[in-house]
C-alpha cells in the first residue's frame, strides 16, 4: 500500500516537509518512487503565479522538442528555474538528463482570453507534449498549469531528495500546498507517469489501496474525456472521476463523494433527495470505486479533500496545529510535520465522510 | 417360427428408450401403466415357456402358459421419451426406461410430411463456454478479500432506460443537485429475473408456483425477484392485486391475454414491475410461439380469448417491419399505456446480428427502450421445430459480450442494461453462470428451464422427456390436463424455487466476496480467467494455464 500525504499551511513551506511526513512511514513504501505536486507556489515561482508552469523530465531532445513545440504555438518562456542537482556518486535514482519547471507567457491570442478556453489550450497542449515525447521515448510532461509544479522521480525518496536537494531549505521552492506520495509499487511498471499524484487542468489527486473496480473504471473514462489517457495506475481513475463530476458536470463537490461510493440503494430510500442520488448511482455506476482506497485530492483553488472506499479498508488521518493541517496514511507522519498539535483533534475520516481543508484552513466534515 | 418379412415394421429398438422390464419382479399392480402419460406402454399377456411341479414331490415339467407382462408399445406415436416415471411409480423396481444408442427416431417420426416437433431444450450443444471460465482474480495481500458473511452486498441490476450522466435534468439550487425533470423510470430489482413462461406452456398450478416463490422471496426475504408472466396474459385476480409490482407483462407478437390485460388496468392497484416485448428468444429463434391444441384447455381459452386451436403467434409483430418502428409504435405505446412510469424491455434472440440491434437501440433519440434480453440457443421452449431447437440460434456468452464491448467503445455501457438467458443455471450452477456474464458485462441473467426443473421437471439436454408440446407432461408442469396437474405439489415446488435462489444469493456473495466487492462487478471482466486462448481471445478475457 502506497503511503501518501498532504499538508496545507498559512505559511510557504519547503518541500522537505513533505519528505519527513513521509519518512516515518517507510515500512509502506518500497522505494521505488517518490512524486509530489506544489500549488500555490511562493519562493522563485511566486511572481509568476498566473503562468503556465511546465513541468517536465526529459532528455536533450526532448528538451529540443519541447522548446520547438512551444515557439511554434506561440508560447514564449517567462521564467525558468533550473534546479541544482546533486549528483554524488550511488544515489538511488533513475535520473532523466534534464529537468524543466518553465513559466510561459501565454500565446498572444490567448492573453484575453476566458478561464475555459485557456483551461482547453494549457491541456491540450500537455497532452500533445506528452504524446510527442512518448512517441520517441524522450521523456514525461506531468503538468502545465499556474501556480502548480509536480516532480516525479524513480528510486529511494530519500536519495531522491538529495539528488534535487530538497533538504537544502534555501527558500527557492516553497507552496502552501503539497501533495505527495512514496509508491508502494505492485502492479504496474515502474514508470515516471504512474507515479501519483496526477494532474488534470488543475485537479490533483493520489491514492493508495487496489482498485478492484479499475477496469470498469477505465472503460467508461476512456470514453470520457480527450484528457482521460495512460491509466498507468489505476488511482488515475479517481483524478479523473473527480475532475469529471467537478470540472465537465460542474457538481458541488459533495457528489463525488456519491459517485465514487454510492450509498446501499436500501440507505438511499430513506433520503430526501433519494431521486437525484439514485439517478447519480445509476448514470455513472462504472465509475464507482470498490476499494480499497484512501483519496487524497487538491482542488484548483487550493481545497484539500480526502475520504476513503465504502468499506474503510484503508487508513487515514487529518491533523493540524492552526497553521499548518497535514494529511498522511499513519499517524506518525503527522507527529513529525505538525508535533504540536493536540492529537486528541485528530479526525479519522470513516467510510462515509469526506473530509474538506478549505483555502483558509477551515476543517469540514460531511457525512455522505 | 417367425422369419422376418417386414423390416421396415417399427419395433422398440428404433426407438430412442427401450423399457427394460423384470416380469419376475412385477406383481402387475398397475402403477407404471398408470404413471406413463405417453401410453408408451401397456399390460399384455405373453405366451411363456415355464417349468412348472404340481406334485407331492418335484416332478418338474415344461409347459406353455399365457403370463400377464407390462410391455412397450412399438409405435413412433407412443415413443417411450424415457421420463422414467414408471421407474419412479414402481414399488418393486421392475421397470426402466434405458437409453437406446441405435434410435432411428429422427428417420421415422417425419411421417405424413411433418417436421418434427417438441418441447424443451436444444440436444445438440454440449459445450458450455462458462465452464471453462473460472473466478481467478481473487484479492490477496495487496488488496483484503471481503467477509461474505460479515460485509454487506449490493446485489441489485438496473431495469429501465439510464441516461447518461450529462443528460441528466438536474439543476444546483444553494449546493445541492435539484431534479427538475422527468427521467425514464428505472427498478434496481435482483439480478436473476424468472423468466417468461406462459400461462398455457405452464399448468396453471406451475405458474402459481413460480408466482409463489416470487411473492415469498420479496416479502420474507427482501430479495427484489421479478417474473415475467410470458405471452399469455395473466390471472384478473394477480393483475388487481398489491402482488403484480413483482410482475413484468410480456407482449409478444400473438398479444394473447392482453385483451383481458388492457381491461384490467383500471382496476390495477399498482404498478407492474415492467413490460417485456417479446420478439424472439432463444430455443426457436424466428419462429412465433407455439401453443399446441391439446393445450389450449377451458381456463387457457378464458384467458387469452381463444377457441381451442393451435396457437401460434406470428415470427413478428404485425405492421413492424423495423428497428425504428419497433421504437416509435410499441415502445411508445407501450410505455404510454401505463404513463411513462414503467420500464418497457425488449427480448430478442441472440443472433449474429445483435450487437447492430442494440447499437440502433442504445442511439434512440427517445431514450425509450429499458433493458435488452438476450436468449442464447441453449433457452427452453414449450413447443417448437426440433429443426429450430436443435440448430437454429446464436450462443449467448459471446453475444452478450460484444454488445458490452459495442457500448463501451461509445461510452454508452450500462444505458441499456443487458440481460442474458437461454441455458443458464443449465447444470444446476446458477449463480456461477450469472456472476460470470455479469463480469462479462450483463447487469443480470433471467431463468427459466431451472424454474420448472425445480419444480420436477425430469427433461434434460440429452433428449429425456422433451415433451412439453404434447400437453402429456409427467410432472404436471407442462400440461393442463387436470389429471396430471395434479401430480404438482404447488407448495412444495414454490419451496424448491424459494431455497435455490436463497442458496444462489449466498453463493454470488461467496464470489464477490473474494474479489473484494461490495457491488455487483458489471463488466470486470479482469475478474475471469480461461484455460482456453480462444474463449480468452474472444471474450477478451485474461488466458491462464
Amino acid at each position: 500500500m502506497c503511503r501518501i500525504g498532504a499538508i496545507k499551511s498559512k505559511v510557504a513551506f519547503h518541500p522537505s516537509q513533505a519528505l519527513r511526513l513521509m519518512l516515518p512511514q517507510q515500512e509502506g513504501h518500497d522505494n521505488s518512487g517518490f512524486a509530489m505536486v506544489m500549488q500555490d507556489l511562493e519562493g522563485v515561482f511566486g511572481q509568476y503565479k498566473d503562468k503556465p508552469l511546465l513541468s517536465l523530465a526529459c532528455t536533450q531532445k526532448g528538451a529540443q522538442m519541447v522548446e520547438n513545440y512551444m515557439e511554434a504555438h506561440n508560447f514564449t518562456r517567462a521564467y525558468e528555474w533550473v534546479p541544482k542537482l546533486n549528483r554524488k556518486p550511488g544515489l538511488d535514482i533513475k535520473a532523466m538528463p534534464h529537468y524543466i519547471f518553465r513559466c510561459y507567457d501565454y500565446p498572444e491570442q490567448y492573453q484575453n482570453a476566458a478561464q475555459a478556453a485557456k483551461e482547453e489550450l494549457l491541456l491540450d497542449t500537455r497532452l500533445a507534449l506528452r504524446a510527442m515525447l512518448e512517441k520517441e521515448d524522450q521523456g514525461y510532461a506531468f503538468s502545465l498549469w499556474p501556480d502548480v509544479l509536480t516532480l516525479k522521480e524513480i528510486g529511494d525518496p530519500r536519495d531522491i531528495a538529495v539528488y534535487f536537494r530538497l533538504w537544502d531549505d534555501s527558500g527557492e521552492l516553497m507552496a502552501k500546498n503539497v501533495v505527495v506520495q512514496c509508491r508502494q509499487n505492485t502492479n504496474y511498471e515502474i514508470v515516471r507517469y504512474a507515479a501519483h499524484p496526477f494532474f488534470i487542468q488543475g485537479y490533483t489527486l493520489c491514492a493508495n489501496g487496489e482498485n478492484t473496480f479499475y477496469t470498469k473504471n477505465k472503460e467508461y473514462q476512456k470514453s470520457l474525456h480527450r484528457g482521460y489517457i495512460g491509466f498507468e495506475s489505476d488511482s488515475q481513475n479517481f483524478l479523473y472521476t473527480l475532475h469529471y463530476v467537478l470540472h465537465q458536470l460542474k457538481w458541488p463537490i459533495k457528489y463525488y463523494k456519491h459517485v465514487v461510493t454510492p450509498l446501499p440503494f436500501e440507505e438511499i430510500e430513506k433520503r430526501p433527495d433519494k431521486a437525484e442520488l439514485k439517478l447519480i448511482r445509476q448514470s455513472l455506476g462504472h465509475l464507482e470505486i470498490n476499494g480499497p482506497n484512501t483519496i487524497i485530492g487538491m482542488l484548483p483553488n487550493n481545497s484539500l479533500i480526502t475520504c476513503c472506499d465504502s468499506k474503510k479498508l484503508r487508513p487515514v488521518v487529518i491533523g493540524g496545529d492552526g497553521t499548518t493541517i497535514a494529511i498522511s496514511s499513519e499517524v506518525c507522519g503527522l507527529n513529525v510535520v505538525v508535533p504540536d498539535r493536540d492529537p486528541a483533534c485528530d479526525v479519522y475520516p470513516d467510510e462515509r465522510e469526506v473530509v474538506v481543508i478549505t483555502p483558509d484552513l477551515e476543517v469540514q466534515r460531511w457525512k455522505q | 417360427m417367425e422369419t422376418v418379412t417386414k423390416t421396415q415394421d417399427v419395433t422398440f429398438n428404433d426407438l430412442p428408450w427401450k423399457i427394460e422390464y423384470s416380469p419376475e419382479r412385477c406383481t402387475m399392480c398397475g402403477s407404471c401403466v398408470a404413471a406413463c402419460t405417453f401410453k408408451a406402454i401397456e399390460a399384455a399377456v405373453e405366451r411363456r415357456s415355464v417349468t412348472i411341479s404340481t406334485a407331492h414331490v418335484p416332478e418338474p415339467t415344461q409347459t406353455h402358459r399365457a403370463i400377464p407382462v407390462i410391455k412397450q408399445k412399438n409405435s413412433v406415436a407412443n415413443f417411450c421419451r424415457g421420463c422414467g416415471m414408471c421407474e419412479k411409480v414402481c414399488p418393486n423396481r421392475a421397470i426402466r426406461p434405458v437409453r437406446n444408442d441405435d434410435s432411428r427416431l429422427n428417420l421415422l417420426a417425419r411421417g405424413g410430411g411433418n417436421p418434427i416437433k417438441r418441447g424443451g431444450r436444444n440436444n445438440l450443444i454440449k459445450e458450455r463456454t462458462l465452464d471453462k471460465i473460472v473466478i481467478g482474480r481473487i484479492s490477496q495481500m495487496t488488496d483484503p478479500s471481503l467477509d461474505s458473511e460479515r460485509h454487506t452486498f449490493d446485489i441489485l441490476a438496473p431495469f429501465g432506460r439510464v441516461l447518461l450522466p450529462g443528460e441528466l435534468p438536474f439543476s444546483i439550487d444553494d449546493g445541492d443537485l435539484k431534479l427538475s425533470d422527468w427521467t425514464p423510470p428505472v427498478r434496481w430489482i435482483y439480478p436473476v429475473i424468472f423468466s417468461d413462461m406462459s400461462v398455457g406452456a405452464l399448468s396453471t398450478r406451475a405458474w402459481e408456483a413460480v408466482c409463489l416463490a416470487t411473492a415469498y422471496l420479496n416479502e420474507k426475504y427482501d430479495m427484489p425477484v421479478r417474473m415475467c408472466s410470458g405471452e399469455g396474459g395473466m390471472p384478473v385476480q394477480l393483475m388487481k392485486s398489491e402482488y403484480l409490482k413483482y410482475m413484468i407483462i410480456q407482449i409478444a407478437s400473438g398479444h394473447f391475454g392482453w385483451n383481458r390485460i388492457i381491461k384490467a388496468m383500471p382496476h390495477m392497484k399498482v404498478d407492474p414491475a415492467g413490460i417485456l416485448i417479446k420478439i424472439g428468444q432463444g430455443a426457436k429463434p424466428g419462429d412465433g410461439g407455439l401453443l399446441p391444441a391439446a393445450k389450449v384447455a377451458e381456463h387457457i381459452q378464458a384467458i387469452r380469448g381463444v377457441p381451442k386451436a393451435d396457437l401460434l403467434s406470428p415470427p413478428n409483430h404485425q405492421g413492424l417491419y423495423s428497428i425504428e418502428e419497433s421504437v416509435q409504435k410499441m415502445h411508445m405505446s407501450l410505455n404510454a399505456a401505463f404513463k411513462f412510469r414503467v420500464p418497457v424491455a425488449i427480448k430478442c434472440a441472440a443472433s449474429a446480428t445483435s450487437v447492430s440491434v442494440y447499437n440502433n437501440l442504445l442511439r434512440d433519440p427517445y431514450k425509450i427502450c429499458g433493458g435488452f434480453f438476450l436468449d442464447g440457443i441453449q433457452g427452453g421452449t414449450g413447443a417448437a421445430n426440433e429443426v429450430s431447437l436443435d440448430h437454429t440460434g446464436h450462443p449467448v456468452v459471446s453475444k452478450v459480450r460484444e454488445c458490452y464491448i459495442a457500448a463501451v467503445k461509445q461510452g454508452r455501457q450500462g444505458q441499456i442494461p443487458l440481460w442474458a438467458g437461454g441455458g443458464l443455471g443449465l447444470t444446476g450452477n446458477a449463480a456461477a453462470d450469472a456472476f460470470k456474464m455479469i463480469c462479462l458485462g450483463a447487469n443480470g441473467v433471467f431463468l427459466g428451464k431451472l424454474l420448472i426443473q425445480l419444480c420436477g421437471c425430469i427433461g434434460n439436454e440429452e433428449s429425456r422427456c422433451n415433451a412439453c408440446n404434447t400437453g402429456l407432461c409427467p410432472t404436471g408442469i407442462c400440461t393442463q390436463d387436470p389429471r396430471l396437474v395434479r401430480r404438482l405439489d404447488v407448495d412444495k415446488a414454490a419451496q424448491n424455487i424459494v431455497d435455490y435462489m436463497l442458496a444462489l444469493d449466498a453463493e454470488i456473495r461467496k464470489m464477490m466476496a473474494p474479489i473484494g466487492n461490495s457491488s455487483l462487478p458489471v463488466g470486470r471482466s479482469d475478474a475471469l480467467v480461461t484455460t482456453d486462448k480462444a474463449i480468452a481471445d474472444k471474450l477478451a478475457i485474461q488466458y491462464s494455464c
